[in-house]
């Protein structure tokens, strides 16, 4: 059974209707099925037996540990197991001392962010079979070590609540059984925004974010749009967001190098959305000037 | 020590409710969560969020439907309250900006949904929960709430009268996860625990791995009452690797079960003739077990659910994410391939005994959410109303602890002299257990002055723990811990027979043993989540007995509650709750009855047939 329709096809064909952001939606598809063609031609040999994880390990308060090093695990492979999974085995079995968050297993609560075989991943949604053996597996770079793969995230949660990351509309209905009508539209807008689980591998992925600490980075400015956005809000609210993302450590920075869009697990259009960002500010200063 | 005129434990959807609500009364409030707020389990619901928000709808019939679902085990006042509440929370979320699914004219959306006259679910995509998790973040955050995230809460600090009924609670124990530091939090107004839903019970479930049940526990060895434990939901679509959810969704579009045979066995072998896949949870999962126990399930484990024949249009149109589901999670691309399932732990409609405003029967000491039990889903929880639950029961928590003026409880609380005592004749709790130190035991504080419990209380915990972390070898909790999960999986599943689960009472005993020589491999301060785990463990055990104990003593079938020796509801005898006390660690059963006395009706027990 063939999974593309004729209809799907044609579709591709004709690129000049879509939008820009649906476009790089499917140039970043086509890049996800390239690397996932590529490694799961060399994930043969992982199929076998069991996969060896290298995992990073640092204790600051261990005698031997509070050197980076890096443990190797042989893990037996099942049919649908996740670097999570993996991970799991590791610990259970073999070192309980290997920490790392996890919670949901089902890429929803964001806490199993990692760097897999050289790239920001969840680790509950990455299936061993697609990854190239020894799978390598490091906490977040670009963040301060807590302890093996757990990373220190105050400084993520900072950048996040600095964009006032609430609805702040002029006013609600006086009744408190009638709701603010919102546009499907404009609910339609918003949507992949609001899809953030807050996992930190945007901002790790960012070269900008590495090199200047205040830069508020890819996920906070996406907040900072998904209420922007929203036609609900008032118009001071909207000017202050705007006066907050556009100052010297906002979208500005942003040099588009798309690293965020194609790591975040949720699929969210990241760069497209800063780009927006920087469209409005433009527009809003025309209108000052 | 920090202090506090409220704590709330636990950041998820109740947790954060009631800090809001306890904020609004002008409280200042703290919530303390092992885990950051957004990470919280609540951000996994896809559903929906039940009220009766439209004309021709009625919080009576919400009521009505909810009291129905329950198999008439839900105790009235609570679920009038509940249903009349509803409305105006969820609008209230609106107000806040959720990001809710909409009509053309710019209204929230509502679905119809399993077991509800009407279609009162409002959502937000497939992803309600997450919505509504972060919503209620933000307002905590624009409130500027202080949130102690990463901290985990192992004791509550209790006066140790005698009688439960007569203690009181003045704060918290807890630990800072990244650091190691172990501070006590002393609660001028009240304590709230929201520490959700208990799955690691089991070795299959949909709950997080966080989802240990600690807050029950917590409340139990301090003398609250467990009630109505073993109802538990189990859900019949789960993938069997992780327990990941499959939504109802892919039944109600005309996905097909089939087992090994490519039987469509629901009709085949007439478990539900007229509703087949859609029959009732329950249904369904039974009947998938018993094909794998007649040898008809793939790998003697699973089914299939095949949605293959909706074409991918369709799929992708109205199930995208569980295409992405079954893929990240099981390896299986559902446009190609059946999906595999099984039945999977889902909810637990027990949990602490408390009363309509959240009050336990320890003064200060309140819970809400999951972890609680006031009783309104009683033997079956209806899919969508365990969020509005959090939302309604949160807030009057919050309110409560905070000072709010309410009126007299309807529902009683706490061990009652006069009740109906069982005493079901199987060991279980060993006298003793509760001195070592791995236990966590309720503490004892002879001084009755408040910072002084909540400091002794910290004291004797920093000694737990560093026993704990002395140990040099001894058992791995890991071992325990799956050991216990797959007795409970095997013995008080879905199906449930006497034999089973006697036989799981003496596993669970087992286990216990054997907990007491634990150690901790890991004898770092920093990010210790072994001996994390090693303390949640400790809470599982106290967790899985109260479920078996209860699911032992209750010898009829009632909403979830299955039992094979049995095949009726005997209303005669069981329109009353199974409560268990910590009794110093041997636990004892006892009754109460149900109140089906309402606002505006008694509701009378009817046969449950949709
Ligand atoms: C997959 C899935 C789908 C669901 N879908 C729906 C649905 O559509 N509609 C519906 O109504 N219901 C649904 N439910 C049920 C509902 O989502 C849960 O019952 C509810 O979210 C539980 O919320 P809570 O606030 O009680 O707990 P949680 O959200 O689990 O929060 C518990 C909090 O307590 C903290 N905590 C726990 N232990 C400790 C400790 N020792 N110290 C400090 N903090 C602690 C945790 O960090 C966490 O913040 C679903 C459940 C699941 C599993
Ligand atoms: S935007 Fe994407 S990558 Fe960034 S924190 Fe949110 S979910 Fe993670
Ligand atoms: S464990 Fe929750 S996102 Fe992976």
């Amino acid at each position: 059974m063939s999974t593309q329709t004729p209809d799907t096809d044609s579709e591709t064909e004709q690129p000049s209707s879509t939008s820009p952001q649906e476009r790089r939606m499917a140039e970043k598809q086509a890049r996800k099925e390239q690397r996932d063609a590529d490694e799961a031609a060399a994930a043969d040999e992982i199929q076998g037996e069991t996969v060896e994880l290298k995992v990073f390990r640092y204790d600051p308060e261990i005698e031997g540990k509070e050197e980076p090093r890096f443990d190797s695990f042989t893990v037996p492979f099942e049919k649908g197991m996740t670097v999570l999974d993996a991970l799991i085995y590791a610990r259970d079995e073999y070192d309980s001392s290997l920490t790392f968050r996890h919670s949901c297993r089902q890429a929803v609560c964001g806490s199993d962010a990692f760097f897999v075989n050289g790239s920001q991943r969840l680790g509950c949604q990455t299936q061993i079979a697609d990854l190239e053996g020894p799978v390598r597996v490091e906490p977040l770079p670009h963040q301060e070590v807590v302890k093996d793969l757990v990373v220190e995230m105050d400084h993520f949660y900072d950048q996040m609540e600095s964009v006032d990351p609430f609805f702040d509309p002029d006013e609600t209905p006086d009744d408190e059984l009638e709701e603010q009508r919102q546009d499907r539209e404009n609910r339609e807008k918003v949507k992949l925004s609001t899809r953030c689980i807050w996992c930190g591998a945007c901002m790790s992925s960012c070269n900008i974010a590495a090199g200047d600490n205040k830069y508020l980075g890819p996920a906070a400015i996406n907040k900072a749009y998904r209420f922007y956005m929203d036609e609900r809000e008032g118009e001071n609210k909207r000017q202050e967001r705007l006066e907050i993302i556009e100052a010297e450590h906002g979208v500005w920075r942003c040099q588009t190098q798309f690293s965020c869009t194609n790591v975040c697990p949720k699929d969210i259009p990241l760069t497209e959305h800063i780009q927006e960002l920087k469209r409005e500010a433009v527009k809003q200063n025309l209108k000052f000037w | 020590m920090y202090e506090h005129d409220v704590i709330v434990v636990g950041g998820g959807g109740a947790g954060l409710r009631a800090a809001i609500a306890a904020d609004e009364q002008g409280a200042d409030v703290a919530i303390v969560t092992k885990l950051h707020p957004v990470r919280s389990h609540t951000g996994a619901a896809e559903g929906g969020i039940n009220a009766a928000l439209q004309e021709g709808d009625s919080w009576q019939d919400h009521a009505y439907d909810t009291m129905k679902g329950s198999d008439y085990l839900g105790d009235a006042p609570a679920v009038d309250t509940f249903a009349q509440d509803a409305p105006e929370e969820v609008i209230q979320l609106e107000h806040w900006g959720m990001p809710f699914s909409r009509e053309e004219d710019g209204t929230v959306s509502q679905r119809p949904f399993g077991g509800l006259s009407f279609p009162r679910t409002t959502y937000a995509g497939a992803e309600t929960g997450h919505h509504m998790l972060h919503t209620l973040y933000e307002q905590v955050v624009k409130r500027g709430i202080e949130v102690y995230d990463e901290w985990y809460v192992s004791q509550v600090a209790v006066t140790d009268e005698d009688d439960p009924n007569e203690r009181d609670c003045h704060g918290v124990v807890a630990w800072d996860v990244q650091s190691g530091e172990i501070a006590g939090f002393r609660a001028n107004d009240g304590v709230i625990l929201a520490t959700g839903g208990l799955g690691q019970a089991f070795d299959h479930t949909t709950n997080a791995v966080a989802n240990t049940g600690d807050g029950v526990a917590i409340a139990y060895r301090a003398g609250v009452p467990m009630e109505d434990m073993e109802m538990i939901q189990f859900h019949p679509t789960t993938l069997p690797s992780t327990g990941v959810l499959i939504s109802e969704g892919v039944r109600g579009e005309g996905g097909i079960l089939y087992n090994s045979e490519g039987e469509r066995f629901m009709f085949e072998y007439g478990y539900a003739t007229n509703d087949g896949e859609l029959a009732s949870r329950d249904v369904v999962a039974r009947a998938e077990l018993t094909e794998v126990q007649e040898g008809r399930g793939v790998d003697d484990e699973y089914v299939y659910l095949d949605m293959r024949h909706l074409g991918e249009e369709r799929i992708t149109d109205r199930l995208e994410n569980i295409l992405h589901l079954a893929r990240d999670f099981e390896g299986v691309d559902g446009l190609e391939e059946p999906m595999p399932v099984k039945p999977g732990q889902h909810y637990a409609m027990g949990g602490i005994e408390v009363n309509e405003h959240g009050e336990t029967c320890i003064d200060g000491l309140y819970a809400a959410g999951e972890c609680a039990c006031v009783s309104l889903h009683g033997g079956n929880r209806l899919g969508g109303n365990a969020l509005p639950e959090l939302l309604v029961f949160g807030a009057r928590a919050g309110s409560h602890a905070a000072g709010a003026d309410m009126p007299e409880p309807k529902i009683q609380t706490g061990p009652d002299p006069d009740a109906e005592r069982e005493d079901i004749g199987v060991p279980v709790g060993e006298p003793g257990a509760t001195e070592a130190a791995a236990d966590g035991g309720a503490v004892e504080n002879p001084d009755s002055d408040p910072k002084a419990v909540v400091e002794t209380t910290a004291e004797e915990e920093r000694e737990r723990i560093e026993t704990l972390l002395e140990r040099e070898d001894g058992v791995n909790h890991a071992d325990v811990r799956a050991d216990l999960q797959e007795s409970m999986t095997e013995n008080v599943n879905v199906f449930r027979e006497e034999g089973g689960l006697k036989q799981a009472l003496r596993d669970i005993q087992d286990a216990r043993e054997r907990y007491q020589d634990v150690y901790v491999a890991d004898k770092s301060r920093t990010f210790n989540t072994d001996l994390q785990h090693t303390i949640e463990t400790r809470n599982l055990l106290d967790v899985a007995e109260a479920i078996t104990m209860g699911a032992l003593a209750r010898d009829e079938f009632r909403g979830a509650h299955w039992r094979k020796e049995h095949q009726e509801r005997k209303d005669d005898e069981y329109l009353k709750h199974t409560l268990v006390s910590w009794n110093d660690g041997q636990p004892e059963l006892w009754y109460r009855p149900v109140i089906l006395e309402g606002a505006e009706q008694t509701y009378e027990p009817k046969v449950r047939s949709y």
